[in-house]
């Protein structure tokens, strides 16, 4: 099992969302993060001052799945987050010891 | 006709009450998120104390006896004498300016945001009222300043000026903020504050024409139009220099505009208050920079857009008066055939109001800072004002 982990602008969660579930994912934890990469920050002016926004806000999308998976979930993440402009995110993907549901507390690849 | 006047008046005065939350969020806006509430709780303070000293005192210092040049008496201590007899107009008058009384102290609160203990501002508010509004109102409205000639429709001195420097000798007593300052955390709340306080203000300056008549109906439109002038001058000036049109341009360049059309609204006509709300729309547009060339941290600008807008219009009243299209017992501005005198007239009352309100003002916050203090601990100034001061938080969740 996998944690796949991605970054991506937030007016792309919706297009990304859609391809995961034509993907066969089951589900998807989302936070809304800030921060920066390659892209840095931006600059507001507030009565002729500057002033640096160095986090911009992104957000995160968390899923695990099944070892399977793994290429076919990077490929619909990349395909439908990507806008070819800087700051479009990343994903990356770690390994996961143990999974659990609570409700029914199966847990493996059956708990994905 | 006097049913007409009271219902006026009466109306008027509950739109400037609505004023300071106006105000309240105009600053809470452009505040930082932890601070919020107590930038909102200091503004309506002003409006749970001053009522009930003007009522008191206030007025009666403020006016009473009539003839009196520099301050009143107490001959309507707690009302005395002041009755419902005939239209009630008198006990109106009280309330009406009693809004006002409200508003001024709390103008100062965008200047000591973030840092300004509110056990000294609760403290500040009264004696400040009663040692420099009170009086200053007092020589404009019925004293020297007013026998020499000097005119202020709405307060542009006695009450933009007067705050407006008061702040400035606040922030010098206070001190800088620890941490830099922020964006304002809250831009919807900003313009929600400034349409309230626009909408608010043809009670301020259309209701001290203390009548339903045709003063009242061209300070309502010069309220309407010097608004709209300084908002677009501020814009303007932005998109060329800064590349954007800000919504806090528009805010301040409005607020500005109400501030410079306030001691002039019922005594300029035409065109005179587009260009009044220009020139003050420019002027406070680059004033608001010179905290940072001198380096007194007025926090949220009450310094560049009050005083200096309201010094600007009531300057310009010596230009634009019109008293012929008024009817009024007021000199010429020098576009209306009239000499300097007038402008000299209206330099000699905001002189006097300036080092007045200057002084006293630093003088009461020396004492409070010798006292009781008047900036909260490090600790509470980092981890935000609305916490350490009221227990309370305005967001939930990470500041």
């Amino acid at each position: 099992m996998k944690l796949i982990t991605a970054i991506v602008k937030p007016f792309k969660l919706d297009d990304v969302k859609d391809a995961l579930k034509a993907a066969g994912v089951q589900g998807i934890t989302v936070s809304e993060v800030r921060g920066f990469g390659r892209q840095g920050g931006h600059s507001e002016t507030y009565r002729g001052a500057e002033y640096k926004i160095d986090f911009v806000p992104k957000v995160r999308l968390e899923l695990v799945v099944d070892d399977s998976s793994v290429d076919a979930v990077i490929a619909a993440i990349k395909a439908s987050a990507n806008t070819g402009k800087i700051g479009d995110g990343k994903i990356w993907v770690a390994s996961v010891d143990r999974l659990v549901r609570i409700r029914t507390g199966e847990e493996g690849p059956d708990a994905i | 006709m006097e049913s007409g006047n009271i219902a006026w008046v009466l109306i008027s005065a509950a739109l400037v009450l609505f004023m300071t939350p106006g105000l309240a969020f105009f600053y809470g806006g452009m505040d930082r998120n932890r601070n919020v509430l107590n930038m909102l709780m200091m503004n309506f303070y002003c409006v749970l104390i001053i009522p009930i000293l003007w009522v008191a005192v206030g007025y009666s210092l403020s006016q009473t006896p009539f003839d009196n040049d520099f301050i009143g008496g107490f001959d309507s201590f707690f009302l005395k004498d002041i009755t419902v007899a005939g239209d009630g107009m008198s006990l109106a008058i009280v309330a009406f300016l009693g809004m006002f009384a409200a508003i001024t102290p709390a103008l100062i609160s965008g200047a000591v945001a973030d840092r300004m203990k509110f056990s000294a501002w609760a403290i500040f508010v009264p004696v400040w009222s009663l040692l420099v509004y009170v009086p200053v109102f007092k020589w404009v409205y019925g004293g020297w300043l007013a026998d020499r000639g000097s005119i202020d429709f709405a307060g542009g001195t006695a009450i933009h000026v007067n705050a407006g420097i008061a702040a400035l000798a606040a922030v010098m007593v206070l001190g800088k903020r620890k941490s830099a300052p922020t964006p304002p955390h809250s831009m919807p709340l900003v313009m929600i504050g400034t349409g309230i306080l626009w909408f608010g203000w043809f009670g301020f300056n259309a209701g001290s024409a203390l009548a339903a008549n045709g003063a009242a109906a061209q300070a309502f439109m010069n309220t309407f139009l010097a608004a709209a002038a300084a908002g677009l001058a501020w814009i303007l000036i932005e998109w060329l220099r800064d590349g954007h049109p800000t919504n806090l341009g528009a805010a301040s360049g409005i607020v500005a505009g109400l501030v410079a059309i306030t001691p002039a609204a019922g005594y300029v006509s035409g065109p005179s208050p587009i260009f009044i709300g220009l020139i003050a729309g420019v002027i406070c547009c680059y004033a608001v920079r010179l905290k940072h060339k001198f380096g007194y941290d007025d926090a949220l600008d009450v310094v560049g857009v009050h005083f200096v807008g309201g010094l600007v219009g009531s300057l310009l009243i010596g230009f634009f008066a019109n008293p012929s299209f008024f009817d009024g017992a007021f000199m010429e501005g020098i576009f209306y055939g009239g000499s300097a005198k007038l402008l000299l007239e209206q330099a000699i009352a905001n002189g006097a109001a300036i080092v007045w309100s200057f002084v006293l003002t630093y003088g009461i916050m020396v004492a409070l800072k010798k006292t009781i203090g008047v900036r909260v601990s490090e600790e509470s100034e980092a981890g935000g004002l609305d916490l350490a001061e009221h227990g309370e938080t305005a967001y939930h969740g990470a500041q």
